[in-house]
């Protein structure tokens, strides 16, 4: 395993989340799905309740912010160009409503459910997402 | 209720993504880099969170309900839709484009604000595109495609 890979953080971060994703399951009966409920919070997606959905994309960056708080200072790169975001973005945001799911609704919880939709969705986000890599790095010499 | 259990749920993932090394686009995108420096730390944080929900669609199975719903809401686990894998397709080209996909994205807002507001305003004009497309008036798409 090369020295910058963090298993142990990368599996407890992994038990959080999976447990928030459980939180949100048994508690209010939904599928914790990122893209869904984010759509949703602003109006541009049904299913959850606004309160639900509103709640949980506000807890996100708090969440974030409160391990900031309490461990010091989380690493957080962004050395592309601002088009390159701004591209992506677009096309995670097309892609994810299309697709029905991110990493976290499909990946998370609909591998976990053993969901045909959701296994075939993962593996080909995360095919393209290898391609998309592959090429970018032959083409543009990475970002 | 309801607030209270979104905000949890929120909380913990967001603190989740964040312990993991997941707000970092370098290292999500180093995942995605099978032919340069592969970083497997995205499979341990995938594998991770994967262990309590299988536990809890066990236990979901055995409840006739949520604790605060009448109903569990679930989506389809069938059928495999062109729509669903185009539009998957589509995610993980964004996603190895830019090294973050949505949750990451909103939870960076704590970290880096403005880099997450340009990826996340460019996010939403992607799902009001799929909402004015998928609007009775235009193009018809089938409800669970």
């Amino acid at each position: 395993m090369p020295d910058y890979a963090m298993p142990g953080q990368g599996l407890i971060g992994g038990l959080m989340i999976g447990v928030a994703a459980a939180i949100m399951l048994l508690g209010a009966g939904r599928i914790a799905g990122v893209s869904g409920m984010a759509a949703r919070a602003i109006g541009l997606g049904g299913g959850a309740p606004r309160t639900l959905a509103l709640t949980f994309i506000i807890g996100l960056p708090l969440g974030a912010a409160l391990v900031a708080w309490a461990a010091g200072p989380i690493l957080s790169r962004f050395p592309m160009s601002m088009a390159t975001l701004a591209v992506a973005g677009l096309v995670v945001g097309i892609g994810t409503r299309l697709g029905s799911g991110c990493t976290s609704g499909h990946g998370v919880c609909g591998m976990s459910r053993l969901s045909k939709r959701s296994i075939v969705a993962t593996f080909t986000f995360m095919a393209t997402g290898f391609v998309t890599v592959a090429i970018v790095n032959a083409v543009g010499g990475g970002w | 209720m309801r607030g209270v259990i979104g905000l949890a749920s929120g909380l913990l993932f967001g603190a989740g993504l964040a312990v993991s090394g997941m707000l970092d686009p370098v290292r999500v995108r180093s995942f995605l880099d099978l032919f340069g420096a592969w970083d497997p730390t995205l499979a341990f944080v995938m594998g991770g969170a994967m262990i309590p929900m299988a536990i809890a669609w066990l236990i979901q199975r055995r409840m006739a309900a949520p604790v605060a719903d009448a109903h569990f809401h679930l989506p389809d686990t069938d059928p495999i839709t062109p729509r669903l894998v185009g539009g998957s397709a589509l995610f993980g080209i964004g996603w190895g484009l830019g090294g973050l996909c949505p949750g990451p994205a909103l939870a960076a807002f704590a970290i880096n604000p403005p880099a997450a507001a340009i990826f996340t305003a460019a996010m939403a004009v992607g799902f009001a595109i799929v909402w004015a497309l998928d609007r009775p008036s235009g193009p018809r798409t089938p409800v669970h495609a």
